[in-house]
């Protein structure tokens, strides 16, 4: 490259307690580029975006934007020196409009009175210029997922940033989406504005980016011309060696296990699932295959006993019921993987063995007249800690000082002990590396080999692809009607997750 | 510099916690002494010779501690799941109002270890289904429990000073509005003689040690945890939140309302308006002092008995006014907080 | 039934309305900024407590009454001080530091009053604020009684309720301290600082809170004694949700509450004995419960109310 560079980060460290996060990172962007920041869950990415954008402090390291080195831990340095950032977790409120949501923190707090009129200019001719359509008086409450995005990248152009950092921007969109964005992004740098990208996404990052980056455990292992590298090598810098995800075998499926047919749901007079229907077999897998925040979390609360059906019914074994209970399903032989580990799947306070057998306490083997069995607890724990593979301490440790993937290990270890007959699988593999990534889907094929029904519900197209023999795609609280997991392909697929099929109400 | 979460805490942390906080409100308060004009050690000094000096003191402490234990056992039951019951106060007077009442009227129908038993688990009652309304509004309307446990102190106090002013009005107290009198069938036997100290003391030591065992030996106390520290894990694995809830309620108004009836049976055989001077309020400081672990609660309401009845008699030595106790009390909880805090955080820069 | 019905039509009942209805406007009012911010303050009941007597020794001390208001205001800032820095950079539990800094804050009230005056059976007494004789308004028939012969802090309340409903609604800091209360990441993200946004808004609203405890001791009364606050915090608390958290609802809500307060204490005359007058004293905690119920599920809450923000930790 031969102009300056407009984003330069030289040496930047960062460590959490025992973990390096940046082990002395160096990057520049160049102005009018479009650089892809790749590396796998854990890898260091969004930490070195914090670092840059100032939410955190490096213990070593400069940041320096247009020449100038930044102050560290200023966000408010970081935005004046023309840096915009869109997180992955959006940064808005919903009960505000999107005119406030946008206008927050660029005016003098000392001011009289708020200049509106100007704001709304502003953000119309900027709307208009990179066509990012918004309505400013809205609430950000009641807007879709991509126009949230748009609020969050019109957030940083109104306050005139030269340099946008977007993170795992495509998380939350579908494939449609995301072409899109890049194409507004791509738009972007001929107008000068140089874009950092932060993705874990090979495909992705091959067709949008110029330059990549690859980060992993922290540090920056190569740097290559997009136009110089393919997914394979890609793939290999990311994790780092060779794994390999497990295949998954051809075998008949037996007999149904669980069922809904014309299930509504509705939470907080929200309908959150409408008409839905999909059958599980043992030995199959159902792959559920949709963008986020298009119903899947009601079907997990759904499927494991936390909600129940408005109207229709749920069939499991042939038995018909409105609501199951999480106590009845694991009584069943339900294995019960939640979405969010941290929020429902442990508590990070207590430790290892009362995670483990929580969900199962009143069985007599844990508890006898109300008193907990402690002897045994522990060494039901014991017992999974060494046929799952935990690391990180024994039954007594507390919980929150696991990893996260050692974490998913205990909660896949105490449902899968003893062969389950049905398996819901809700995201399980969010957030963990390749290594832990592949552990996973190995248990899970096991779990289909010996017969398990097996339910994923997942918004990873290649892991839905690879695992499942069955595709419905869901999307506005709708599924799709299942497909043959041999017949779909990325782009079928794809446009199921958008909401188009063949059937029913395709409009 | 900021706070970074400890990865695990020691023992020896955790029991320096309280000890800290303890020291520190001290030194503070000191000052406070020191401006009434008086030595702040000489002070101290005095409190403990106050509190312990004598069969007497020490006897008058015990029984201070026996109310302080079944308020901070109330508190810290439902505080653990992180119910924030806060109408302790309230709960102690429908106790002892229910107590005095059944006690002056149930006479001799009923031997007398029976009427005492009848009497206790009626305060008991009382206290429990004064803050099951609060607790269902919690569940049913998202009604904050903080608040309306507050305001119910005062609406049970009101209501007390109604009973005792009319129909439960004493005839024999010269005007002066105190309830009836209870019977001596009902009367709680003394422990120690020619003291106030009387059986209630084993009676709260030994709901401590029951409360600490169904806490960490039961599936109740193991569901009432994971309800307290994360409701949404908790529900995902089947623990019934409402119940769960609903059934901690019952423990904690159960046992301020004990509380109450114990206070009467034990002590006073009457309810007036001072029956209580802020029990309900100051259990919460005894059980954020103790952790929240119910057998360190007896030590802490001790220790806050100590500091009231100690201040008592240095107040009438030096001349600081006896306000200092509550002042010295409400800073320990303070303290506590900030000192709870540095057990699973460490300072980073 | 006529009487009951005639009270309403008394001048002087609408005159003890808006008397009444001051402390809890000025508390509501501190309580609904904390709030708004994103921080519960339950130290209210003991910074009302503590500017009641703090307002009223500085101007039996021979300060003039403003001189008193404004002490209490200061001394109400410095506890609102405490509470935002234990709940807001530390991040402690904002129930129960919120009662800590009321049990402080109480007992160290009555601690220095005892100190103060150690031997006084009798509270001793101060020249209280005097209704404000407005120039034709106050001489007007009715109303002039009714509405126009309030002291100045009753006005200073109502100005202060109009003023922070602008300020949140039209200016820079109000839209951050909004914003704050609904989702402090994004006014970090933003450049802005969130904790000082916080402890700023505790900080105002605990002053406010302490100027409504110096009012019982400076306008409605003129001496201080123990437990006169009598709850009026916990009040002002159910009157935020009540009010949904906005200044002109708690004005509202302040104000309807002081009616129903006014009026029952003339119908306690009129029923004479009939009724125990505890159940009239009942009727504003009764008020509040219901007030609480009523508006469980329409009011809008801050999202980020009572949530913790830490740097750097989602």
């Amino acid at each position: 490259m031969d102009s300056e560079p407009v984003l330069e980060l030289s040496g930047i460290s960062k460590r959490f307690g025992a973990l390096i996060a940046n082990d002395n990172i160096s990057l520049a962007l160049h102005s009018g580029e479009l650089l892809a920041l790749l590396g796998e869950n854990g890898a260091g990415k969004t930490t070195l975006m914090n670092i840059l954008f100032g939410h955190y402090t490096a213990d070593a390291g400069v940041v320096r934007a247009f020449g100038k080195e930044l102050p560290a831990g200023r966000p408010s340095a970081a935005i004046e020196a023309g840096i915009g950032m869109v997180h992955q977790h959006f940064t808005l409120a919903g009960n505000l409009s999107v005119l406030d949501n946008i206008m927050i923190g660029t005016e003098r707090l000392s001011l009289l009175r708020s200049d509106r009129s100007a704001a709304r200019q502003k953000l119309a001719a900027l709307s208009q210029r990179f066509g990012l359509q918004v309505e400013p008086d809205r609430l950000v409450g009641t807007l879709s997922v991509g126009e949230k995005q748009r609020v969050e990248i019109l957030k940083a152009l109104y306050r005139d940033a030269r340099v946008l950092i977007l993170d795992e921007p495509t998380a939350v969109l579908t494939g449609l989406e995301s072409e899109k964005l890049f194409a507004t992004l791509k738009g972007m740098t001929e107008t000068g504005l140089s874009v950092i990208f932060i993705s874990h996404k090979l495909a992705e990052v091959m067709s949008a980016s110029q330059r990549v980056i690859i980060l992993r455990s922290g540090r920056v292992v190569a740097e290559k011309r997009t136009a110089d590298t393919d997914r394979a090598e890609l793939a290999e810098l990311m994790v780092g060696r060779r794994v390999t995800r497990p295949v998954k075998r051809e075998q008949p499926p037996g007999a149904q296990v669980l069922a809904a047919l014309n299930v509504d749901v509705v939470e907080d007079g929200r309908k959150t699932l409408d008409n839905i229907n999909f059958s599980v077999r043992a030995g199959e897998v159902l792959g559920i295959i949709g963008v986020s925040g298009n119903g899947q979390a009601s079907l997990g609360r759904l499927v494991c006993g936390l909600v129940g059906a408005s109207s229709g019914t749920l069939v499991r074994d042939g038995v018909e019921t409105r609501r199951f209970s999480p106590r009845s399903l694991v009584k069943a032989q339900t294995a019960r993987i939640p979405e969010d580990r941290n929020a429902e799947g442990a508590i990070g306070e207590m430790s290892v063995w009362e995670n483990t057998v929580l969900e199962r306490i009143k069985n007599s083997r844990f508890s006898s007249h109300g008193l907990v069995n402690r002897t045994a607890c522990k060494a039901f724990a014991a017992d999974i800690i060494g046929r799952f593979d935990v690391r990180g301490g024994g039954p007594d440790t507390g919980t929150r000082n696991l990893s996260g993937g050692n974490m998913q290990k205990m909660i896949l270890g105490r449902n899968l002990a003893a062969a389950p007959e049905l398996i819901v699988a809700n995201q399980p593999t969010r957030g963990l590396d390749e290594g832990a990534i592949a552990a996973v889907h190995a248990q899970l094929l096991a779990s289909r080999s010996s017969g398990a029904a097996i339910l994923l519900i997942s918004e990873d197209l290649d892991e839905v692809l690879a695992l499942s023999d069955t595709v419905q795609a869901i999307f506005n609280g709708r599924l799709s009607d299942p497909v043959a997991a041999a017949d779909a392909d990325a782009q079928s697929v794809g446009l199921m997750m958008a909401g188009i099929w063949g059937s029913a109400d395709a409009a | 510099m900021r706070l970074e979460r400890r990865e695990g805490t020691t023992f020896a942390l955790i029991v320096s916690a309280p000890l800290a906080a303890i020291a520190v409100a001290l030194m503070l308060s000191g000052g406070l002494i020191a401006i009434a004009g008086a030595n702040p050690m000489d002070a101290y000094f005095e409190m403990v010779r106050g509190a312990f000096g004598s069969r007497l003191s020490i006897s008058e402490t015990l029984t201070r501690t026996t109310p302080l234990i079944l308020t901070g056992l109330a508190a810290a039951v439902a505080f653990r799941t992180r119910l924030w019951n806060i109408g302790g106060e309230g709960q102690l007077y429908a106790g002892a109002l229910i107590a005095a009442w059944l006690g002056h009227s149930i006479g001799t129908t009923v031997p007398s270890p029976l009427a005492i038993l009848i009497v206790l688990l009626s305060g008991m009652v009382a206290g429990a289904l004064l803050l099951l309304g609060p607790v269902l509004l919690r569940i049913r309307l998202g009604v904050d429990e903080v608040v309306t446990t507050l305001i119910l102190n005062f609406i049970v106090l009101l209501f007390v000073s109604m009973m005792i002013e009319g129909p439960m009005k004493d005839p024999l107290a010269f005007g002066w509005p105190q309830s009836v009198a209870v019977g001596n069938e009902v009367l709680l036997p003394k422990i120690l003689e020619r003291t106030r100290l009387h059986a209630g003391l084993l009676i709260a030591v030994a709901a401590a040690v029951l409360i600490w065992f169904v806490q960490s030996r039961t599936v109740f106390g193991l569901e009432t945890r994971a309800a307290g520290l994360n409701q949404k894990a908790a529900a995902f694995a089947g623990v019934a939140l409402g119940p769960t809830l609903l059934g901690v309620a019952c423990i904690s108004g159960a046992l301020a309302g004990l509380a109450g009836a114990i206070e009467v049976t034990g002590l006073k055989g009457y309810v007036t308006l001072d029956l209580s001077p802020g029990y309900g309020y100051s259990g919460i400081v005894v059980a954020m002092l103790a952790g929240l672990h119910p057998i360190g609660v007896v030590i802490t309401a001790l220790f806050v008995a100590v500091i009231f009845v100690g201040a008592d008699s240095m107040s009438r030595a030096l001349g600081v006014p006896s306000f200092i106790a509550d002042v010295i009390v409400s800073i320990s909880l303070l303290t506590m907080l900030v000192s709870l805090l540095f057990t699973s955080y460490r300072i980073r820069r | 039934m006529i009487e009951a019905v005639e009270i309403l039509a008394t001048a002087s009942l609408w005159d003890a309305v808006l008397r009444i209805a001051t402390p809890l406007i000025f508390g509501t009012l501190g309580a609904l900024i904390c709030e708004r911010a994103g921080v519960l303050n339950l130290g209210i009941e003991g910074i009302m407590t503590l500017g009641a007597m703090v307002g009223w020794m500085t101007v039996y001390q021979g300060a003039d009454l403003w001189t008193g208001l404004l002490v209490a205001a200061l001394c109400g800032a410095i506890f609102g001080l405490l509470h935002a820095l234990l709940t807001v950079p530390l991040g402690l539990s904002q129930h129960v530091t919120g009662l800590g800094i009321t049990l402080f804050a109480s007992s160290l009230t009555y601690y220095v009053y005892r100190l103060a005056l150690p031997v006084a059976s009798t509270p001793p007494t101060i020249e209280p604020f005097q209704p404000l004789d407005i120039p034709l308004l106050s001489g007007f028939p009715f109303l002039g009684e009714a509405l126009f012969s309030q002291t100045a802090p009753t006005y200073l309340a109502i100005f202060a309720c109009l003023a922070t409903a602008y300020i949140l609604a039209r200016t820079p800091l109000g839209l951050a301290v909004r914003m704050t209360g609904e989702n402090p990441h994004a006014v970090e993200a933003q450049g802005l600082n969130p904790i000082s946004i916080r402890i700023g808004a505790v900080v105002t609203g605990s002053a406010l809170m302490a100027v409504g405890g110096a009012f019982l001791t400076t306008a409605t009364f003129n001496s201080f004694f123990p437990t006169m606050v009598q709850g009026r915090g916990w009040v002002c608390i159910a009157l935020v949700v009540f009010a949904s958290w906005r200044p002109a609802k708690a004005l509202l809500g302040a104000l309807l509450f002081a009616l129903f307060d006014a009026y029952q204490l003339r119908l306690q005359h009129v029923v004479d004995q009939a009724i125990p007058y505890q159940l009239f004293l009942m009727v504003p905690y009764v008020l509040s419960i219901v007030a609480l119920i009523v508006m469980s599920r329409r009011a809008k809450v801050p999202q980020a109310l009572m949530a913790p923000y830490r740097k750097g930790e989602r």
